[in-house]
């Protein structure tokens, strides 16, 4: 049986506080060391991501969220999406990284975004606020297992996942 | 004219924001440029350990970390007393600048850039984006991931990991670079050469192209500064300040980094929480200067390798020999310097020395040191005072882009004189201010990227103070 090979990219800014989020989470999945996931930690999603998401079957997407639900969000991008980052901001969104994949890659796997709820980023330091760790446990405790078996899905109930 | 408050959004979102004040006659008066800057961060490296500094310093941006990487090993091999470093770790350093350099500018001249140059300024904001160029330009998009994907590779092989790399250390580095890194940069390192000379070719001859359209948009004269070798030439790692005026004066020439404050000061203004340095002898009025491609193409008398010293030499003779002061040329002179960066990785991956395995030296201890670098957008400044208990108890940091900061200004406000019509911001007011900011590729990452940012604002006021009206632009918030 052929493994499906499944990408975790957590991005973001560990040094300031809860923008750590997605590293966070990414450094606990690449501790798990299941099979068939493959991890990348960085501070932002890059165009040259693009190149390891066309090699995978499913790719999950996780950062800090300044806004939206607690524990956090999850949904599938949809295969069409499309969203250029633009001004100077130097990263590219979820939908403009799988879209390059797609048209110059060779490559547009199904693509799942995990939005962690985030409460403090307005300063330098290591550390989680409490809501934020909370909301990554949360995060974790749902992934963990769906990477485990190779099945990320759409929960049928909305984006939400409490 | 009114004092505006900066909401406090701004210091949390990694996005720009422009004030446009206009005066009686509903003229614009003065164009403000408000940019996140790093807040706290003294506090929060106060107390730690001097060896940490290399790495904990990467935390200030997920954009240029192995800038902020290199800037404060310098100022910590003083701080040692090993600032004459081994070949093995000079060179190892150099060529993870270099590989920085490479993969910056590639990334903002293929991500944030052509689409600009190849579409025009008035484009169609959904066709005016990467993906845009993706559909015409395939092959370029292409490039430019490789490009910088390639760039990325020399930084982990060199600072040991991409992301808060460890590879330089006070008075040295911690690893050499293996014939087997060695030979998997050098197995692509030709096609690099070819597509950035490609690259350069474009972004000259798009400025040539449109060289009446450059002279009308933010352009303006101004002081320039950077670092040059011993020899005048450009060097990206290490050298002396030199600093030139309007008609290409040397100001002053082969400062010793360690005396910086000689010679720049920062004036602090109430709408800002970004300083505004300007060099002393001239006062604030008259002393704001550029850093950055254009500037260091201006100010060096030479470049050590030989295809981007021929495309110096094309530069300079555009503007009969003096500094060129044309905003939207920073764009061919980013490209000179990508072919220079990956002229010099070539050169490395051929020195044997990288293979070297005396990685680190010291020598007497100092309490205080400065380190200075030339990151993509421009001159970095780091400067740290250390106790006898080896903990940092000062630190002051000028980035790249708060140097640019007055010239951002000038080239925001040179542009909304000319394309604002009327009390309302249109799409193609906002567009010719994006394309004015992004010349200077200012790093506006220093805050935070969580999802559901917006990345530029723009806002309009009246002679009183009243809010005309606000048009964002960006990612909408998800």
């Amino acid at each position: 049986m052929t493994t499906t090979r499944i990408l975790v990219i957590g991005f973001g800014n560990p040094g300031r506080l809860d923008d750590g989020l997605g590293p966070r989470l990414a450094e606990a999945v690449a501790a798990a060391a299941l099979p068939g996931v493959s991890v990348i930690v960085d501070y932002s999603l890059q165009v040259e991501h693009a190149a390891a998401v066309a090699e995978h079957d499913l790719v999950v997407l996780a950062d800090a969220a300044v806004a939206g639900a607690a524990p956090f969000t999850w949904h599938e991008l949809p295969p069409d999406a499309v969203d250029a980052a633009a001004f100077s901001t130097h990263v590219v969104s979820p939908a403009g990284l799988m879209a390059l994949a797609g048209e110059h890659l060779g490559a547009r796997p199904r693509a799942f975004v995990l939005a962690m709820r985030g409460y403090e980023f307005d300063e330098f330091g290591e550390r989680l606020s409490p809501g934020a760790a909370d909301n990554l446990a949360a995060a974790l405790a749902f992934l963990l297992p769906a990477l485990a078996a190779g099945r990320l899905a759409e929960p049928a109930d909305g984006v939400v996942r409490t | 004219m009114t004092r505006l408050v900066i909401e406090p959004v701004t210091r949390v979102e990694g996005h720009g924001k422009v004030s446009i004040l206009l005066d009686e006659r509903n003229r614009v008066q003065q164009a403000r440029l408000h940019i996140v800057e790093f807040r706290g961060f003294e506090r929060f490296i106060q107390g730690r350990p001097f060896w940490e500094m290399p790495v904990v310093v990467q935390r200030l941006c997920g954009i240029c970390p192995v800038s902020h990487h290199l800037a404060a090993a310098k100022a910590m091999d003083r701080i040692v007393g090993g600032e004459r470093l081994t070949p093995t770790a000079e060179k190892m350093r150099r060529l993870m600048h270099y590989g920085q350099m490479f993969q910056s500018h590639s990334l903002h001249f293929f991500h944030l850039a052509s689409p600009d140059l190849l579409f025009g300024f008035g484009a169609d904001v959904g066709k005016r984006n990467v993906l845009g160029v993706a559909a015409l330009h395939p092959e370029l998009v292409r490039q430019g991931i490789l490009m910088r994907k390639y760039g990325q590779e020399v930084i982990q092989a060199t600072a040991g990991r991409k992301i808060h790399g460890t590879g330089a250390i006070p008075g040295g580095v911690n690893k050499n670079l293996s014939i087997a890194e060695r030979d998997e940069l050098l197995a692509d390192v030709e096609q690099m050469v070819t597509w950035a000379q490609s690259a350069l070719q474009l972004a000259k001859d798009y400025t040539l192209t449109n060289l009446e359209l450059a002279q009308g948009f933010g352009d303006f004269d101004s002081n320039y500064l950077g670092l040059v070798r011993a020899d005048g030439a450009l060097d990206l790692y290490d050298g002396g300040i030199r600093a030139k005026d309007k008609a290409g004066v040397v100001l002053f020439d082969h400062l010793d980094n360690q005396r910086y404050r000689d010679v720049i000061a920062e004036e602090v203004r109430s709408w800002s929480y970004m300083k505004f340095p300007f060099l002393k002898a001239l006062g604030p009025a008259n002393g704001w200067y550029r850093v950055g491609p254009l500037a260091r193409l201006n100010i060096c008398s030479s470049i050590d390798t030989p295809l981007a010293e021929a495309a110096r030499a094309e530069f300079v003779r555009i503007s009969g020999g003096k500094p060129n002061n044309l905003t939207l040329a920073y764009h061919w002179a980013r490209m000179i310097e990508t072919v220079h960066a990956i002229e010099k990785v070539r050169l490395l991956l051929h020195d044997a020395d990288l293979q070297g395995t005396d990685l680190v030296t010291s020598g007497e201890r100092r309490e205080e040191a400065v380190g200075i670098i030339e990151a993509p957008r421009g001159t970095l400044i780091h400067h740290y005072k250390v106790d006898r208990d080896d903990r940092v108890t000062m630190c002051n940091l000028i980035v790249s882009t708060t140097n640019n900061n007055e010239a951002m200004n000038r080239a925001v406000t040179s542009v909304a004189r000319k394309y604002l019509s009327g009390v309302e911001i249109t799409e193609g007011l906002l567009n010719h201010v994006e394309v004015a900011i992004r010349a200077y590729d200012p790093c506006l990452s220093c805050a935070t990227h969580a999802l559901g940012q917006m990345p530029l604002q723009i806002e309009l006021f009246d002679a009183a103070g009243r809010l005309l009206h606000r048009m964002a632009k960006g990612m909408a918030a998800r």
